[in-house]
């Protein structure tokens, strides 16, 4: 009885050490992963050009959810500002002229505010300027998202394959290359066209095919 | 912007030195702040809703802080915009009155306060910071 008892109490036990020692190593492997996913490593605005932009979705003054993937196709003039910044309003009648010259051409300007204070601050702001284009609201997710956003404002140039074309930070360029960098940007070739899309137009250009 | 970024700091505050002051009496204090070359900070009535003053706020307790006292402003045209806007640059000093209580403690202690600000140059923004303020009090 107490050699069964003891049988028993060793195979118990032998369980337990086989049993801990996988529990154990399940358990660090979910915690190297769970430390790499918690310290990504440094993004550095400055140097994501030519990388995919940094995705988020955002709400707009309506309330309504905006993902950066909505705006893949489109070049994108992706602008972080606030209500109480001074340089930022030397920009923000460019870009309405450019929402306004370029918006039938697949360009979009997207304004983010990033006060604190939220909508309160930011809608008559919005409307003493007449701000034809979509603001959204920014958040601590989005900012770290794209490096930190020490300063503003901060302006980046999105081609139509979601990728960062250029990075501004502060008021370091005039309206006139501004403009000339989007026309550029709409102007490029498409790099990753949908194929049914070649297709078409191989179709339209071989000979006879009228 | 939402979160401070830690790194930007471009505003310091002079090492405080020490208040004595008697209890039921009062005493000035003035926290020296000093701007890096090329940025101002808004003033503590900036003259446009939308620029964020800069404001020192004290603790309740061990001293009654009185009225704060801002420096005079410089109106500046700046870049960026089309009316002077008043602000502070290069070094300045924000004092304030404090009152001991006749209850008070004798003996050191500390007064904390915070101090808000934004600063900008011609061209960029940095996002508002609160910095912590505290003086080395003797409470006599």
């Amino acid at each position: 009885m107490s050699k069964t008892f003891l049988g028993v109490g060793v195979g118990f036990m032998l369980a337990c050490a086989l049993l801990w020692t996988g529990c154990s190593k399940g358990s660090v492997k979910a915690s190297v992963k769970s430390d790499a996913a918690a310290k990504p490593p440094e993004f550095k605005l400055q140097d994501a050009v030519g990388q995919p932009t940094p995705e988020f979705s955002l709400k707009d003054v309506n309330g309504q959810t905006v993902h950066l993937a909505d705006y893949k196709g489109k070049v994108v003039l992706l602008d972080f500002w606030a209500t109480w910044c001074g340089p930022c309003k030397v920009e923000i009648p460019w870009f309405i002229d450019f929402e306004r010259e370029f918006k039938d051409k697949g360009f979009a300007v997207l304004g983010v505010s990033m006060d604190e204070d939220g909508w309160t601050v930011i809608k008559p702001y919005v409307k003493d300027r007449q701000m034809n284009y979509r603001i959204l609201l920014g958040d601590d997710k989005v900012s770290a998202s794209y490096g930190g956003l020490d300063a503003l404002p901060t302006t980046l140039l999105i081609s139509r394959e979601g990728k960062i074309a250029s990075v501004h930070e502060g008021v370091s360029m005039g309206k006139e290359e501004f403009k000339n960098a989007i026309a550029q940007l709409l102007e490029a070739p498409r790099a990753s066209a949908p194929i049914r899309s070649r297709g078409a137009l191989a179709l339209l250009a071989r000979p006879g095919s009228r | 912007m939402r979160a401070q970024a830690p790194g930007n700091a471009v505003l310091n505050i002079a090492p405080s030195t020490r208040l004595t002051i008697q209890r039921g009496g009062t005493a000035d204090y003035s926290v020296k702040a000093e701007l890096q070359p090329g940025f101002h900070v808004n003033s503590n009535m900036p003259g446009d809703d939308y620029l964020i003053p800069i404001k020192l706020t004290w603790n309740k307790e061990p001293l009654e802080a009185g009225q704060v006292t801002y420096p005079k402003p410089q109106m500046e045209k700046l870049s960026f915009s089309t009316n002077p806007i008043s602000v502070y640059t290069g070094t300045f000093e924000i004092g304030t009155r404090f009152k001991a209580p006749a209850t008070a403690m004798p003996g050191m202690a500390f007064m904390n306060g915070k101090l808000r600000y934004q600063a900008c140059n011609n061209k960029e923004c940095l996002p508002p910071r609160t910095v912590d303020v505290r003086v080395t009090l003797d409470i006599q």
